[in-house]
């Protein structure tokens, strides 16, 4: 069955490791299986936001507006969630992102994504530990920052 | 309005009341002869005996005789009865005619009620006045004269009866009224001030609730729902003591009214006994008096009661007149007048001293007198902060409000003193928040074109009859005499010949206000009848063929699953899969199939019913599988389950009981629960793995069985057919004949694009748009955004060709690009017209000839814009804060 496996797949993604198969098939029974060719745009920054994907198969491209174009900063690959956070705060897309070859993704809607992480603590504290850790990481450079610029100042 | 119910019962009924009068009073004989005829029954027919006796020259004997009398008898009863029902209709019908002119005088003045009127008087309380309040007039006007003449009459023969054997005893029969004459209207009048007050909370309690009503989304948003609920309460407590309070003395009324009408028995009883047994009066004539005295009563008691409704009656009344004639209404003259020729409002516009204040400032402040002059064919824009009075100027200009003092001229017509069927015609007011009715978005771009019917509508044989009729009862009641079925729509004002070309210009202007392609996206989810056009159901199947051969592309093929009568589509339901077509009616519905023994015995005879029912069980078992945790409330349910929250515990207890048993020996009944769930499988979205390939081509033969059996349901069924326009589904559909693929997420944007270019080049846009034009807005256009909502209130003030558009930043919630495109358009439109625009964002006065920057009330700079911004200038000062 197809579901069982896409379930098998949501099972990979470290967020959803914990949850109980039942959850797993119903998260995989209520998004949506896309398809996209290569080269076509997922989203692009600046879209409100309202879903999260996950890679079935394929690979997506992460791209950054910059004074020569557009340019690859990064590439999501298998079993990877993402696009899940702008949906916390109704944030815009903070980013462009293209598929590179063949993709088959996993389309969770803003409502069903919000009802998992209200209903399930352990997907609740995965997010968290994925916050804390950005903000661990902006802090760093923060300080990094200051300090460089203290010792220009100086 | 008549100052009291009285002079307005008189005015407009006087005709039928006497009528009502004179038909009482033609029935008073009867009634006598009828009271009369009992005792000549018993003393001359069946007591007498000299017989035979003569009777209009025929000798009858005393049965003949009894018969006769008898005869007599039953005729007075159809004769009272014939009354009686001919009084009670006419009644109903002069109440029903009555409560009509009221209620029209009512609304004819809420049409005129100053602007500012409504600020103080809510929608809750005028509707409750109109609906609620005005009724219990109509039926006391029914009654103000018929019912104390006929009650009267009655107790005046009965009581001259009385007098007439002995008048000592009739006079002991009316002692006691004085008293009630006397009391009764000194309680009445606590009744009456408590109904006042009872009127007056229960138009508060209406405003409270409409209040809610169109606040509710606040109520939500604040959690504010046990305080509406609180003070909702309060409100019903007030006047639950009112009531209370005129129950109690209403009651004491009544009791008082009883003891005093047994009273007077009681001295028929004790004193008329005494003189009995005295031997000074005799026992028959204290019979006699007791029962005439018991039909006294009936009368007397009508009559008090009808002294009650009428004080109520004339308290409502005066109630309803003190809020229906506020100070400055508009004279009646004002609608209706149609000035020959109508002026056209062109030339220079010169406003003289004119006060900005509305009537609520008008006793605080001081007067401001705003004088200026421009020439309407220019821009002119309206510069200033919001609280500036650039608002309230354009009101004026308009015409749809009225200075407190001073004037404005548009060339040598004064707006003030112009009736509203040259304002409202020769200038078009768009405010920042317009307001759509419910109905058509077409019904609602015409509205400024219907000022009154000037095509008749064509009624024939019965139809016509009726219309003379309703007509003729409109006229009756005073109420208006125009036909709503009538062409309201002025197509010369729009400058157009007839229907045909007004929705073109529709279109025009629509464009202009950049909405066309919104109508147009409207217009592709309408559905048409092809049966009415024809030519363009033609052009959709062009539009159709033409879109298949594009989808042959190898790029767009596998976005879209076209309909093939002899290929399974994998994005439908296994219903449609198997009707291939819309259902026309609830027997085909998909909720119904699996009840539907002609769809039953096509699955039999296909032998595919045992799959379906295995196909169902394992359904059921996933979807209780995955739903068994999902709380009942959820809307998951709503939208991904098969099963509904209600029916799933039934459905896993079933599942139990049948685990094991083989799917051929199920009962019936569980067998009719799970073939309810295939039909709703669609293989691509659901991804389950329950439509294998031999499935599949089974389900095609079912197809194939279905359509070929159908019989008598045929037309049940819109099939889909390549070579025809089905009216069952949208355009856009018959487009498509077919459906988007699932899991593609461009499917929609590149065959939205497809049919775009495609109905450009056949030349459909236009005709689609116009189909959007019968798109349904909603309540208050609730179903249009806020921005399409002013592009509607902007082309239809367009439509009908003003000489001056005023717009008071009826763009403001529109984006920068929208704005200007708009901007232009209407500059274009206007060019030998007046605009003035009042404007949300200094800087866009740049693109207009003419500025006049208001603060506190007063013009502070007009002129060429370039010239007033300048170091220094208020205007500067705006244009800097954005």
């Amino acid at each position: 069955m197809d579901l069982l496996k896409e379930a098998e797949v949501l099972r990979k993604v470290p967020m959803f490791a914990k949850l109980e198969p039942s959850k797993l098939k119903l998260l995989a029974f209520t998004s949506e299986y896309q398809t996209f060719e290569d080269g076509e745009i997922l989203f692009h920054a600046g879209d409100p936001a309202d879903c999260a994907f996950v890679i079935i198969s394929g690979e997506v491209e992460i791209l950054a507006k910059t004074d020569a174009g557009d340019v690859v900063v990064g590439v999501l690959r298998d079993n990877q969630i993402f696009g899940e956070l702008a949906l916390l705060n109704n944030a815009p897309r903070s980013a462009t992102l293209r598929a590179k070859n063949r993709l088959q993704a996993l389309r969770i809607t803003d409502e069903v994504f919000l009802k998992l992480i209200t209903e399930n603590p352990e997907v609740a504290l995965d997010l968290m530990h994925q916050l804390s850790d950005k903000l661990a990481l902006s802090h760093q450079q923060v300080e990094a920052l200051q300090s460089e610029l203290h010792r220009n100042g100086s | 309005m008549e100052p009291s119910i009285f002079k307005f019962i008189f005015k407009y009924s006087r005709r039928e009341q006497i009528l009502l009068l004179l038909v009482t009073a033609a029935s008073f004989p009867f009634l006598y002869v009828s009271l009369d005829l009992p005792k000549i029954i018993i003393n001359e027919a069946i007591g007498a005996s000299d017989f035979p006796q003569v009777l209009f020259g025929y000798e009858l004997n005393q049965i003949h005789y009894l018969m006769v009398l008898c005869a007599f008898f039953l005729a007075l009863v159809f004769i009272n009865g014939g009354f009686k029902y001919f009084v009670n209709v006419y009644r109903g019908v002069v109440a029903e005619r009555m409560l009509r002119r009221l209620r029209n005088q009512l609304f004819s003045r809420v049409l005129r009620f100053p602007l500012h009127h409504f600020r103080r008087q809510s929608e809750g309380e005028i509707v409750s006045m109109i609906t609620a309040e005005a009724e219990p007039l109509g039926g006391f006007v029914g009654d103000s004269v018929a019912l104390p003449a006929f009650q009267g009459g009655t107790l005046l023969t009965i009581l001259v009866f009385m007098f007439v054997q002995d008048w000592v005893l009739g006079v002991a029969a009316i002692a006691l009224y004085p008293m009630q004459v006397y009391l009764i209207p000194k309680l009445q009048r606590k009744v009456n001030a408590l109904g006042k007050q009872r009127v007056v909370q229960v138009r508060k309690l209406s405003e409270s609730i409409s209040g809610v009503v169109t606040g509710i989304q606040e109520v939500h948003a604040h959690d504010t729902s046990r305080l509406e609920l609180a003070d909702f309460s309060d409100r019903m407590d007030r006047i639950y003591g009112v009531r209370l309070e005129i129950f109690r003395l209403k009651f004491f009324i009544k009791f008082l009214n009883n003891f005093i009408d047994k009273l007077t028995p009681f001295f028929f009883f004790s004193i008329g006994g005494y003189l009995v047994i005295k031997g000074q009066l005799t026992f028959g004539a204290l019979v006699a008096v007791l029962a005439a005295y018991k039909d006294i009563s009936a009368p007397w008691k009508e009559l008090l009661r009808y002294y009650q409704i009428r004080e109520d009656a004339r308290i409502k009344y005066e109630l309803l007149i003190e809020t229906f004639g506020p100070q400055g209404m508009l004279d009646e003259s004002m609608q209706t007048d149609e000035p020959e020729p109508m002026p056209t409002l062109a030339g220079e516009l010169v406003a003289t001293n004119v006060d900005l204040r509305d009537e609520e400032e008008a006793d605080t402040g001081f007067a401001s007198g705003v004088t200026f002059r421009f020439d309407t064919g220019q821009r002119v824009a309206l510069i200033g902060k919001g609280d500036s009075g650039k608002k309230r100027l354009a009101s004026l200009l308009a015409g749809v409000a009225k200075p407190l003092g001073g004037s404005v001229h548009i060339g040598d017509v004064a707006l003030a003193e112009s009736p509203e069927t040259v304002t409202g015609r020769r200038i078009a007011y768009v405010g920042q928040e317009p307001k759509l009715r419910s109905g058509s978005l077409g019904d609602n771009l015409f509205y400024t074109l219907k000022h009154r019917p000037l095509l008749a509508a064509e009624y024939d044989g019965e139809a016509k009859q009726q219309f003379v009729a309703r007509m003729a009862e409109a006229a009756a009641a005073g109420d208006s005499e125009h036909d709503i079925n009538a062409d309201w729509i002025d197509y010369a004002a729009a400058g157009v010949a007839g229907p045909n070309e007004l929705n073109d210009r529709a279109v025009d202007v629509l464009n202009m206000v950049d909405m066309d392609e919104d109508v147009y996206q409207l217009g592709l989810k309408g559905t048409i009848d092809p049966d009415e056009q024809p030519e363009l159901a033609a052009q959709i199947l062009q539009a159709r063929n033409a879109l298949r051969d594009r989808i042959s592309d190898p790029d767009v093929a596998p976005l879209v699953d076209l309909f093939d009568r002899n290929r399974f589509n994998s994005n439908m339901t296994i219903a449609e899969n198997l009707l291939f077509g819309t259902p026309c009616d609830d027997r085909f519905q998909i909720e119904n199939l699996s009840a539907n023994d002609y769809m039953r015995k096509v699955l039999e005879d296909m032998d595919l019913m045992l799959q379906f029912i295995e196909i169902g069980r394992k359904l059921a078992a996933v979807m209780v599988d995955l739903f068994a945790d999902v709380e009942p409330g959820s809307e998951l349910f709503e939208q991904y389950s098969f099963i509904r929250a209600d029916d799933l515990p039934a459905f896993q207890s079933m599942l139990t009981r049948i685990e094991g048993v083989a799917s051929e020996q199920l009962t019936p009944e569980d067998r009719s629960m799970l073939l309810s769930l295939p039909f709703k499988l669609i293989p691509t979205r659901h991804r389950l793995g329950l439509v294998d390939a031999r499935l599949q081509v089974r389900l095609l033969e079912a197809r194939h069985a279905f359509a070929e059996g159908l019989g008598e349901h045929k037309g049940a069924i819109e099939f889909f057919d390549p070579e025809r326009y089905s009216p069952a589904i949208s355009i856009q559909d018959n487009i498509l004949f077919g459906r988007l693929a699932y899991g593609k997420p461009r499917a929609a944007s590149t065959v939205g694009t497809l049919i775009g270019e495609i109905a450009e080049k056949l030349g459909l846009r236009r005709s689609v748009m116009q189909v959007g034009l019968d798109h349904q807005v909603g309540i208050a256009g609730s179903r249009l955004s806020p921005v399409q909502r002013q592009k509607i209130a902007i082309a239809r003030a367009v439509l009908k060709r003003p000489d001056l558009l005023v717009i008071d930043e009826a763009t403001a919630a529109m984006d920068g690009a929208t704005q200007t495109k708009i901007m232009e358009a209407l500059f274009r439109e206007f060019k030998d017209r007046g605009l003035i625009w009042v404007l949300h964002r200094a800087s866009l006065g740049r693109e207009f000839d003419h500025t006049l920057v208001l603060d506190g009330g007063k013009v502070v700079e007009q002129g060429r814009f370039t010239d007033l911004d300048k170091p220094n200038t208020v205007l500067k000062e705006l244009v800097m804060a954005g």
